[in-house]
């Protein structure tokens, strides 16, 4: 008698955690407090700096690399070197060619896949003591003179949300994937 | 009957003894020391610190005779001090947890100052509901914790050297540590907001001041990645990502994005920098592979190993590390005679997948010329490759995930030096 009480609590509990889904497949669907604020368009506006190569991410804003140079020279000359060779921080050209030979020299122009990522980086990081400080329309003409310093595009040429993903880099067949999604 | 160096069993050649040499050997001492507290202390001698009631308590760091046991070989690029690398004291270290004051370092630009009631965890892109979590909801999900290996994937990568670099077993090795890190898994988070079917990847975003960003298939993601916000028991460390990093086990540590703000579901990677630029891998065809997420099967001799000399013929103990980005350590082989022949290794108690284990092994010196060198195998049955092996089909130049076996020679003087057979 004493057992088939125990026995009927112990069902009625089993029946409350299945209603609840605690034995669920997925074990924490049953168990997540969801306090996971919900955020608007405009918060996630300013939050997201991520630029994809198809040019998913970039912002308005154009620029060439006339105007790049000018700014180069001010902002990143001091660690890049004069066209961005002979720095202390590291080329951001030359190298072309070297990528499959005895000596590979890996520059922005020499080795990078897609045009896409110079705006990214600089963006996000550089100049390297005030980052966050360029406006986009400087960051197109930035990317524009590298991309011109690797003989990617011509010096009038207007780097934008349009055309910066269409401009091809030296050696953006240079890659393949070591990941495949069955590992 | 007790053994001793003369009536032992050798397990390979140049005196490698067998595994279990200082198992038995151990039974038989002890017995002469045990009466002496019994008696007065008339007569008897105390060292000075002794004399008095020692320091205060509520004091945290390590003896002041083991001060020199510190963050190695501090780095950073020309012009900067946050972007560049210190490494792990390897040499010294025991056990299969790294201190987290001695955990290795690699930042692109500094380590960033976050207030943590200011920091939010924002997960966005493809998903059904952009989410926002602060630290204080973050603490009332589920925590799971676990000991797991981290390892930059340009750890010994001054191995590709074409002459040996003389450098100690932190600054050729030093990038990798290993912790107890304890955090939600992001799953659970990435459930919450709702991937999109076309969701297939993230990008994670760190709050310093280079927003370091890495791409990460979703697979991985929603198998055993966390949020961590715990390392050893504590809140991570500033230069660990304090208030909060992505922890992928296994796999290669640059892809652990520290101090992460943002996580956004995308159709594929964003190709940052830092997996195209850095962190991919130039073939000899001149083709980069990119995205070589896991960390192969490694061991290292951390003792004994340059700086560390040997004092005299006799027994020393071989000790070292071994982990794998693929699963448990499954053995550990020794060679005192430059891989002619080998043995195996006894393993310390803690075999855990994707995470330090400790290896060992009694071995006579007999005061001549000897090489040592350990080779890891794990569960997969992956093996640690030779120097030779490990450069079929790379550049010349090219030093990521660098897993060779590496070797310490020893000459009649005893000392120890970086070798190439
Ligand atoms: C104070 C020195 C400094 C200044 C000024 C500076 N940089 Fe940099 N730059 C660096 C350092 C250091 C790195 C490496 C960062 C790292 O460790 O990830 C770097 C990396 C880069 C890279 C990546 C190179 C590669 O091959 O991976 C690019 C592109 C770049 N900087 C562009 C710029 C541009 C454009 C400017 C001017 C707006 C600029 N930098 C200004 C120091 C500087």
């Amino acid at each position: 008698m004493f057992t088939s009480k125990i026995t009927k609590i112990a069902v009625n509990i089993l029946i409350i955690l299945i209603a609840q889904n605690i034995f669920a497949d997925d074990v924490f669907d049953g168990v997540s407090p969801q306090l996971g604020v919900v955020i608007s368009d405009d918060y996630i506006e300013q939050i997201d700096f991520v630029v994809m190569p198809s040019g998913d991410g970039l912002p308005g804003g154009s620029g060439n690399a006339v105007t790049g140079k000018v700014l180069y020279s001010i902002h990143c000359m001091a660690c890049h070197g004069p066209d961005a060779k002979g720095g202390i921080n590291g080329d951001l050209a030359g190298g072309h060619g070297t990528i499959s030979g005895p000596i590979p020299k890996k520059t922005v122009g020499s080795y990078w896949p897609y045009a896409t990522i110079i705006f990214d980086y600089i963006r996000r990081a550089m100049p390297y003591q005030l980052p966050g400080t360029l406006s986009n329309n400087e960051v197109y003409a930035l990317t524009a003179y590298i991309l011109n310093l690797n003989g990617v595009i011509g010096e009038d040429e207007l780097m934008n949300a349009q055309t910066l993903p269409k401009a091809k880099m030296p050696n953006s067949e240079g890659f393949i994937w070591a990941y495949s999604p069955s590992e | 009957m007790k053994e001793t160096p003369d009536n032992i069993n050798f397990a390979a050649n140049n005196g490698l003894l067998d595994r279990r040499f200082f198992l038995k050997a151990g039974l038989g001492v002890g017995g002469g020391l045990m009466s002496a507290s019994a008696l007065s202390s008339e007569g008897k001698d105390r060292f000075p610190w002794m004399k008095q009631p020692g320091m205060p308590m509520g004091q945290s760091g390590p003896s002041r005779f083991e001060e020199h046991i510190k963050r190695e070989g501090v780095g950073s690029q020309p012009g900067t001090t946050g972007s560049g690398a210190s490494r792990t004291p390897i040499e010294y270290l025991d056990g299969i947890i790294t201190p987290s004051r001695l955990h290795f370092e690699r930042h692109h630009s500094g380590i960033p100052d976050i207030d943590p009631a200011q920091h939010r965890l924002v997960i966005h892109g493809l998903v059904e509901r952009p989410l926002s979590f602060s630290m204080e909801s973050l603490a009332r999900y589920e925590h799971v914790s676990n000991i797991q290996f981290l390892e930059c994937s340009g750890n010994s990568g001054a191995m590709i050297s074409p002459k040996p670099l003389q450098r100690k077993a932190s600054n050729l090795h030093g990038l990798v540590s290993c912790s107890e890190w304890g955090g939600v898994p992001l799953k659970i988070l990435l459930d919450e907001a709702g991937i999109k079917p076309e969701g297939k990847w993230i990008v994670a975003s760190g709050s310093d001041a280079a927003m370091m960003s890495r791409s990460v298939p979703i697979e991985k993601i929603m198998d055993d990645a966390i949020i961590a916000t715990h390392q050893n028991g504590e809140p991570l460390r500033p230069s660990n990502g304090y208030p909060m990093r992505l922890f992928l086990p296994g796999w290669e540590g640059n892809a652990c994005v520290k101090w992460l703000r943002t996580i956004k579901v995308t159709s594929g990677p964003s190709m940052t920098k830092d997996e195209t630029s850095k962190y991919s891998d130039l073939r000899d065809d001149g083709i980069a592979e990119l995205f070589t997420f896991p960390m192969g099967v490694k061991s290292v001799i951390t003792s004994p190993s340059l700086s560390l000399n040997l004092t005299g013929p006799g027994i020393y103990q071989i000790k070292g590390i071994a982990w794998s980005g693929s699963g448990k350590i499954k053995s550990v082989e020794l060679s005192a005679d430059g891989g002619k022949t080998w043995a195996e290794a006894l393993l310390d108690e803690h075999v855990l997948p994707k995470a330090l284990t400790r290896f060992r092994s009694a071995w006579k010196w007999d005061g001549t010329p000897a090489t040592i060198m350990s080779r890891a195998i794990d569960e997969k049955g992956n093996i640690q490759p030779t120097r030779e092996q490990w450069f079929v089909g790379r550049a010349k130049n090219t030093f990521y995930h660098f897993n060779a076996i590496q070797t310490w020679g020893v000459n009649t003087a005893g000392e120890i030096n970086n070798v190439y057979l």
